[in-house]
């Protein structure tokens, strides 16, 4: 053995021990930061979904109202202008009465009707409307309980704190503690947030204006975006001649354009199919114009990516059988390319339901109140309205916008989940 | 089976010729390697002599690459290879579980097929190992570290006003012959060498082939080669592989002029291979 | 007829025209010693988007451009002396007559009446003319389509040459877009540097644009310095950066070099997870768990963070591309060849010291590329800064306080209801002129880096 060899081998064992805690040091970098990542992301899962489960309760308040003619203004034989202008929640305060009797003085009998919500008016309306005949007796009703007291039923208001640091009133404590002895307040399945839309009050709020706008947000998209991107990527992939200077801009306009801040294109939406083209505001038409040209890249970039997976045989096979590039095209080629080209259009989908910004820009932020009808009809998108909602002050919107995120990334994990599925079926094809 | 033996699998369990010699530098015995379910190399038992060079021939797939990668501990960075038997560097077993695989390699260079110079200047290419296992205690030292490989593995002359160039930047030939200063800067015992002019053309290759003649005073070579006569220029001992079996080791000109197997004699006689 | 109704109809004729164009073309060639060029179905193709593609071309350009042509043709109705007033005044006026006319109530003022009488005359006359326009274009397409319905007429050649041009259209839609884009934003910027100059823009340290709005103020205008907007924006880019790139590169290494299969198969999706959340989220996250939890935080340690720290933005900005910047790291280190390890590995380094010292110079290029993209995408990001950073612009680089950003600005100054052409919307066009600019630097400089990255070790 080389005298020096001897001591190059004294020299490299002695830092060896350092240079391996180095090694598990790196290592350790390596775990810390995918732990850091998937820490992030639990934590934000964990936190959303503890925030967002109790809005899928709502606590109802069950209260006898007595139908009397005299108090509601109107008889069985009254005519649908009349019902509409009855005094329905006079007979909801003198319910209220019958409870607590004691209750005197202007403040504390509002206070007293604060307990349950301005929806109990509509409620005995239709019921007296669809049922005429029950005028004059007492019924049974379970009502939303206002936003407040349902929040301090599931446990988010601190009955500690001094009266004045709360949003119920120590009188109010006295009656809830009351109805709840009488088993007149119940938590339930919050129903409304499913069937109603957006609403200045949160116990009546829903998102179903919101899921619907996204729906037909995302149908504009996706009957736009699928044929437009598929056809481009055909193109580009199958067609397009080499060194062409305007196809190379094509290329290179792709590229960046998957690159551009999504609020750009909301600029663009704004400023060509709104202030040139004079679509209206706010309605999903436009807002599905802005998201197909923000989806166009993803969808052509996977496209091209499935059609470039296609072995060239079938390409060569169908020519030699007399086809045209046409048909070699679209009676072969994408055919076979079909479910990669989905899993591309499900994933730009899934982007495109989770995009918020540029829909601020189209104006697709109004408070919308009804379901839209019809892709020109105003309306709101569910990221759009958990946008709204996270701004509001009131408890109960809050605990709806962590609903609402629960909802839509409920949504997202589906499209995702299809789009894995399709991904295994891809695989096993080549 | 028994009654339909062909030519070629006459007695391929022990290894012709002279596998063993006194005053070895490594000595493998019983090597087996597996790829998952596959095995690669059956039960090869070779000695390699101290500053000797021993060329691996045989046709492709046969294993020699992989017996190569086996003496330098290379085959532990895949996970599917598996690897049994007892290889022995300076009487030490170099899959003992004392033994350090950065050691190791440290001890035995490599030097590949394709010249993979590390996408550095050239002189941090020669610097690298010496950084790594901290060889040197100053600049002055490295300096002169870089300068004498360089100087050895004949490249110093070419690339001297170049040195903080990339040494990406080189021809093919020159990479190799930085890939082999680079090994050389650490003062290896042992350079093992994968087909190291196969992607070099004949001039590039003749220098090579000088350097490794030159190396050989100092260190202990193996190459295995797929150039009958490169291993007939080069080298002392040839061993001859054939499909994971070790079929031949001697002298190179016994294995050339007088071979005793028949595939041995098949193969340099270029009826297959 | 309503525009969908329209629409459906076409598409009936269209099926029509399918059919019959295939019955005639069938007819043909059995009544002819010549046989026809192309099978039946591309004649019925042919007869079809002859029936349907004209009339549907000027149902949409009509559509498109009908109402902005009755707004203008309603000012000609208005007196002269009304037709002096200046075009804001006029669009108003002309919105005011389309309201008016959607109420159907009887006005007071005789003018009004009679422009809105006029307005509701046109409109109804534009639309029985273009229902009439349509169908009799239809009619004539299907015509000129049975005609073709010759031998020697190369169906098959002329639908394929339609579909290759429409594919062309398709493809070009992304070239459109740029150009949409760029117009869009450099017109009103253009009218916004008119009022406010360029360097008084990039430079000018003051950013309050309500003050434009408050009437009879001197100037008129308020100030517009957005440097401290581009501050703020850097500044929590910045911070993002320094979350995302160690974290983000650290993941990718570990999963392609150290993680065993089954790691990677659970880490890999979980980290995709991460990007697939929508950004709205992140920012609700941040606005009301990370920036009160970093200042509690602050107040601990005696400090005093704003309640809507650039820290927050930043932090949950960071996590959110630290999948991104991993995908693309991760693409860029399995692209460094497996010799050049080997090489490392052979000279006795350390996995480690191999990664550091031989994959990372190697793959740089391509990381610093997946870095700018990054950090094109931190700029531009826009929801986390809306709900977590700040409304006001404070040139600080403290990341403790709260600073605005572009994109907040953007968002701020278009959501609401203003005119159109006041300098405050206008001010939004020229921050996405900005903004666009800057993306689009970032992003070519990037793709060109990281392709001639590839090209490199192809």
């Amino acid at each position: 053995m080389q005298k020096s060899a001897m001591i190059n081998n004294e020299i490299i064992r002695k830092r060896l021990a350092k240079r391996y805690a180095k090694e598990r040091r790196f290592r350790l970098y390596g775990v810390a930061s995918i732990t850091i990542s998937i820490a992030f992301l639990l934590t934000l899962l964990v936190n959303i979904s503890l925030n967002g489960l109790p809005a899928f309760q709502q606590t109802y308040i069950n209260l006898e109202v007595n139908l009397d003619e005299d108090i509601l203004g109107v008889t069985s034989s009254s005519n649908d202008k009349e019902f509409l202008q009855g005094n329905y929640s006079k007979a909801i305060k003198s319910s209220l009465k019958t409870l607590f009797p004691n209750v005197k003085g202007r403040k504390n009998n509002k206070a007293l009707k604060q307990l349950v919500s301005s929806s109990a008016t509509y409620q005995i309306r239709d019921f007296v409307m669809d049922n005429p005949n029950m005028i004059g007796t007492t019924q049974s009703f379970w009502f939303l309980a206002k936003d407040d007291i349902d929040v301090f039923i599931k446990g988010g208001i601190d009955r500690s704190l001094p009266e004045t640091d709360r949003r119920i009133k120590d009188l109010q404590l006295i009656w809830i503690d009351q109805l709840l002895f009488d088993q007149r307040l119940e938590k339930r399945f919050n129903f409304t947030f499913f069937t109603q839309s957006d609403s200045r009050e949160p116990e009546q709020a829903g998102i179903k204006g919101a899921v619907v706008g996204s729906l037909l947000v995302m149908l504009v998209t996706m009957l736009l975006s699928f044929p437009i991107g598929v056809l481009a990527a055909v193109y580009l992939e199958e067609f397009a001649p080499q060194n062409n200077k305007w196809v190379d801009m094509i290329e290179i306009n792709i590229n960046n354009l998957a690159a551009v801040p999504s609020i750009v294109f909301g600029l663009l939406g704004l400023a060509v199919f709104i202030g040139l083209f004079g679509v209206p505001r706010s309605v999903p038409l436009v807002g599905g114009l802005v998201l197909t040209l923000m989806t166009l890249p993803t969808i052509i970039i996977t496209t091209r990516a499935a059609l470039k997976a296609v072995p060239y045989s079938i390409r060569e096979a169908a020519l030699a059988l007399g086809a045209s590039r046409v048909q070699m095209a679209f009676h072969h080629v994408v055919p076979a390319a079909m479910p990669g080209i989905l899993t591309g259009t499900i994933i730009g989908m899934a982007q495109a339901l989770g995009e918020t910004a540029p829909l601020l820009m189209i104006g697709m932020v109004a408070f919308v109140a009804n379901v839209p009808q019809g892709i020109a009809d105003p309306s709101t998108v569910l990221p759009v309205q958990i946008y709204l909602w996270s701004d509001s002050p009131e408890r109960a919107f809050i605990e709806r916008t962590y609903a609402a995120i629960m909802v839509l990334i409920g949504f997202l994990v589906m499209m995702n989940f299809i789009a894995v599925i399709m991904r295994r079926i891809f695989e096993k094809k080549f | 089976m028994m009654n339909k033996r062909s030519e070629f699998d006459v007695e391929i369990n022990d290894t012709k010729g002279t596998p063993f010699i006194d005053n070895a530098k490594i000595s493998a015995r019983n090597v087996e390697v597996f790829y998952e379910k596959k095995q690669a190399i059956f039960n090869t038992s070779i000695d390699i002599g101290k500053n000797q060079i021993v060329a691996m021939i045989g046709p492709s797939g046969c294993g020699k690459s992989t017996f190569l990668r086996c003496l330098n501990r290379m085959n532990d960075t895949i996970q599917s290879c598996q690897i049994r038997g007892e290889i022995k560097l300076d009487n030490e077993d170099i899959y003992a579980r004392q033994q350090d695989p950065v050691l190791l390699r440290a001890r035995v260079g490599m030097v590949f097929q394709k010249p993979n110079p590390f996408s550095k200047s050239i002189y941090d290419n020669v610097a690298y190992g010496a950084k790594l296992h901290g060889l040197t205690s100053n600049q002055v030292e490295l300096d002169d570290l870089v300068e004498k490989s360089l100087m050895r593995a004949g490249l110093f002359n070419e690339v001297k006003d170049d040195l903080h160039k990339p040494g990406t930047g080189l021809s093919g030939g020159q990479q190799q012959r930085l890939c082999i200063a680079r090994t050389i800067a650490i003062d290896p015992e042992v350079i093992l060498m994968d087909e190291p002019t196969s992607a070099l053309d004949p001039i590039a290759t003749a220098v090579i082939e000088e350097l490794m003649i030159e190396l050989s005073k100092k260190y202990t070579i193996v190459i295995v080669t797929h150039s009958m006569q490169q291993a007939a220029r080069v080298s002392q001992r040839t061993a001859y592989f054939h499909m994971g079996h070790l079929i031949e080791v001697n002298d190179t000109n016994t294995v050339f002029t007088n071979p005793e197997h028949q595939l041995t004699e098949n193969y340099i006689t270029g009826r297959f291979g | 007829m309503s525009f969908s109704v329209t629409v459906i109809v076409l598409f009936a004729l269209l099926l029509l025209g399918y059919f019959v164009g295939r019955k005639r073309s069938i007819y043909v060639s059995k009544n002819n010693t010549k046989p026809l060029h192309s099978l039946p179905q591309y004649y019925g193709y042919l007869v079809a988007l002859w029936s349907c593609l004209p009339a549907l071309l000027v149902l949409l350009v009509w559509t498109a451009l009908n109402s902005s042509v009755i707004s203008s043709m309603t000012i000609s109705y208005f007196p002269e002396q009304v037709q002096q007033l200046s075009k804001d005044d006029l669009s108003l006026l002309v919105n005011e007559i389309i309201n008016l006319s959607e109420s159907k109530e009887v006005l007071q003022d005789s003018m009004k009446q009679a422009v809105v009488s006029k307005y509701l005359h046109l409109v109804e006359l534009s639309q029985q003319l273009k229902v009439g326009v349509v169908f009799i274009l239809a009619f004539v397409g299907m015509f000129i389509g049975f005609r073709l319905i010759k031998p020697h007429t190369r169906a098959r050649n002329l639908v394929e040459k339609l579909v290759r041009w429409t594919m062309v259209a398709c493809a070009s839609i992304a070239v459109l877009t740029t150009i949409g884009i760029v117009f869009s934003v450099v017109f009103e910027a253009h009218q916004f540097f008119k009022s406010v100059s360029i360097s008084e823009f990039v430079f000018g340290a003051h950013w309050s644009p309500q003050g434009a709005i408050r009437e009879g103020q001197v100037g008129g205008s308020g100030s517009f310095g957005a440097l401290p907007l581009f501050v703020g924006t850097l500044l929590i880019s910045f911070i993002a950066l320094l979350i995302a790139v160690p974290l983000g590169l650290m993941s990718a290494i570990y999963l392609s070099e150290y993680a065993t299969d089954k790691f990677r198969a659970f880490a890999k999706p979980m980290l995709e997870i991460l990007a697939g959340i929508p950004t709205v989220v992140y920012g609700f996250f941040a606005a009301l768990t990370v920036a009160p939890f970093i200042r509690d935080m602050g107040e601990s340690l005696g400090l005093q963070p704003a309640s809507e720290s650039a820290l927050a933005a930043g932090i949950v900005m960071g996590v959110m591309i630290i999948p991104f910047v991993s995908s693309l790291s991760d693409d860029i280190i399995c692209a460094v060849p497996q010799a050049m390890r080997d090489g490392s590995y052979a000279m006795g380094a350390t996995k480690s010291e191999t990664i550091r010292q031989v994959i990372i110079p190697a793959a740089l290029p391509g990381i610093v590329g997946g870095v700018l993209l990054a950090a094109s995408r931190a700029i531009g990001e826009t929801m986390i800064v809306v709900m977590a950073a700040g409304l006001f612009a404070n040139l600080t680089l403290n990341p403790l306080q709260a600073v605005t950003t572009v994109t907040v600005q953007i968002v701020t100054l278009l959501t609401g209801d203003q005119e159109f052409d006041s300098p405050k919307t206008l001010a939004a066009f020229a921050l996405g002129l900005g903004l666009f600019l800057t993306t689009l630097l970032l992003n070519t400089i990037s793709l060109y880096m990281v392709r001639k990255y590839r090209e490199q070790y192809e």
